[in-house]
């Protein structure tokens, strides 16, 4: 096709994210089949909470593969960290989650994604509440967005309504536990196949007593919701929000996989 | 140089079809939705040009169900990286929506229910290049994927195909839709890899 003058080329959007070459300088273990890879990223622009970037592999041959991922961390110079839950059959996701060791290489490019982001708005009068959802590696963009709130010291009513198949699946447990215990983060883990023994709430999808307001919430600013996971979870997830009065405007989304059909 | 990952093989179809640089293929469906999926009924669908001078034209669905109708099937690609390939539609194409049009504005806004905007050249809209589909492999398109009425321009990335489509505003300038911008391409040719702005 021929270059036509219609194609105004960068005239929105700020700066064109770049490839940046990546060193693997930090390894740590969330479950069974997940795991958090820091790498260094010389030159990296920095990052807004929620955002993610697109991986590039390439093998000896030239082949190569790209994905995106979700940064799992606020800004913190030079670092990208992200958390990758391993697809059984997956050509990234098995070799991110075993085969790649301290050192190795790769590209990243990013930040991207301006939309399902989060920050905080200490001079708000009332901050507006959040409520975070999120189904399976779904919390990994929240996950930075809680992380973002304790960093920045914003008091903004945040809540995780975290959906697992089972409590070995739950990703940064420690962590939640802690910040939830110390810091006013509100975490419900949702178990979809096997909870607990102590679980109060019995096995089964998000419901919409699930996503009822918490009673200390302010009556105003409306809270803003973000949801995140396999496609199926965030449309299963969205009507919900929609009866309980969210709308088109405090429903942020992401969705992480092809649907079935 | 390029930088090498090692010990990443990869995985090699010898049979694959040729995709745009950074994809990969999907038996699913590829999805890229800022919010909430839209639930609109036919019957309170409709479909409306504006033109640059504030004149409109509407259609509703029993109208678009009067107009000439093709089969078409094509290959989509989606910026999240996945390609499906064969996807089967049926729908008008564009090029009847401006047969009666005064309008002489260069650029598009296609707009959605629920409040989405993508910008596109009337030029990438006309000449049998894009449609507005109303099924998908032989029955209604499901809401998530845009039904009862989508946009279809199967040569740009899907983010440009608006779902739940509601309106073309026309603009004698070109004005960035709701990804482009959030740092989007403005354009999003898959082939040239324009993902984001700058590309
Ligand atoms: C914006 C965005 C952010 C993402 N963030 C993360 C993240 O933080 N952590 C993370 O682990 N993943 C994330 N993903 C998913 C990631 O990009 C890959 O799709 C995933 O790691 C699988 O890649 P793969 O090469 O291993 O599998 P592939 O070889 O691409 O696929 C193998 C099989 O698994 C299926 N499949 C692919 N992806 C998924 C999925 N997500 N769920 C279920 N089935 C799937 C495919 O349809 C195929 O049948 C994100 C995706 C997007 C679009």
């Amino acid at each position: 096709m021929t270059e036509a003058p219609a194609r105004t080329r960068g005239k929105v959007g700020g700066p064109r994210p770049r490839w940046f070459p990546a060193r693997l300088v930090g390894l740590r273990s969330e479950t069974a089949t997940a795991r958090t890879l820091t790498f260094q990223v010389p030159g990296w622009p920095g990052h807004l909470a929620g955002q993610h970037v697109d991986v590039r592999l390439t093998a000896a041959d030239g082949y190569s593969a790209q994905r995106a991922y979700s940064i799992s961390a606020p800004a913190d110079g030079e670092q990208v960290s992200i958390t990758v839950q391993e697809v059984g059959d997956g050509e990234v996701s098995p070799y991110l989650e075993e085969g790649m060791e301290l050192g190795d290489q790769l590209e990243v490019r990013g930040p991207i994604g301006g939309w399902f982001v989060w920050s905080p708005s200490s001079e708000a009068p009332v901050e507006q509440p959040v409520l975070l959802i999120g189904g399976g590696s779904g919390v990994v963009p929240l996950m930075a967005m809680v992380r973002e709130r304790a960093r920045s010291g914003s008091r903004a009513p945040f809540r995780l309504v975290y959906s697992v198949r089972s409590p070995e699946q739950v990703l940064y447990a420690a962590e939640l536990a802690e910040l939830s215990s110390t810091d006013g983060l509100v975490v419900d883990l949702l178990h979809t196949r096997t909870a607990p023994p102590d679980a109060a709430r019995p096995v089964g999808r998000i419901t919409p007593e699930d996503l009822a307001t918490p009673p200390g919430w302010p009556a105003s600013p409306p809270p803003r919701a973000y949801v995140c996971g396999p496609t199926a979870f965030v449309e299963l997830a969205i009507p919900l929000l929609l009866d309980l009065g969210y709308t088109n405007k405090t429903i942020r989304a992401e969705r992480f996989g092809p649907s079935g059909g | 140089m390029a930088i090498f990952t090692r010990g990443f093989g990869g995985r090699r179809d010898p049979d694959a079809v040729a995709l745009p640089p950074g994809q990969h293929l999907t038996e699913g469906f590829p999805v890229l939705s800022a919010g909430p999926t839209q639930y609109v009924e036919p019957e309170d669908w409709s479909f409306t040009l504006t033109t640059e001078t504030d004149e409109k034209q509407t259609w509703s669905w029993d109208d678009l169900m009067n107009l000439p109708s093709e089969d078409v099937e094509v290959d989509i690609h989606c910026v999240t990286r996945w390609s499906k390939l064969k996807s089967r539609w049926r729908g008008v194409p564009v090029d009847a929506f401006f047969e009666d049009s005064e309008s002489e504005a260069d650029y598009v806004m296609a707009h959605s229910y629920g409040g989405y905007t993508t910008n596109l050249p009337l030029e990438d809209l006309l000449d049998g290049k894009a449609w507005v589909v109303h099924e998908y492999d032989d029955g209604p398109i499901p809401a998530e994927h845009g039904g009862p009425v989508r946009l279809l321009v199967p040569h740009l990335y899907f983010w440009k195909s608006a779902k739940w489509l509601s309106g073309f505003t026309m603009m004698t300038g070109d004005e960035p839709g709701f990804w482009e911008g959030f740092g989007y391409h403005n354009y999003g040719d898959p082939w040239r890899e324009e993902r984001y702005a700058g590309d």
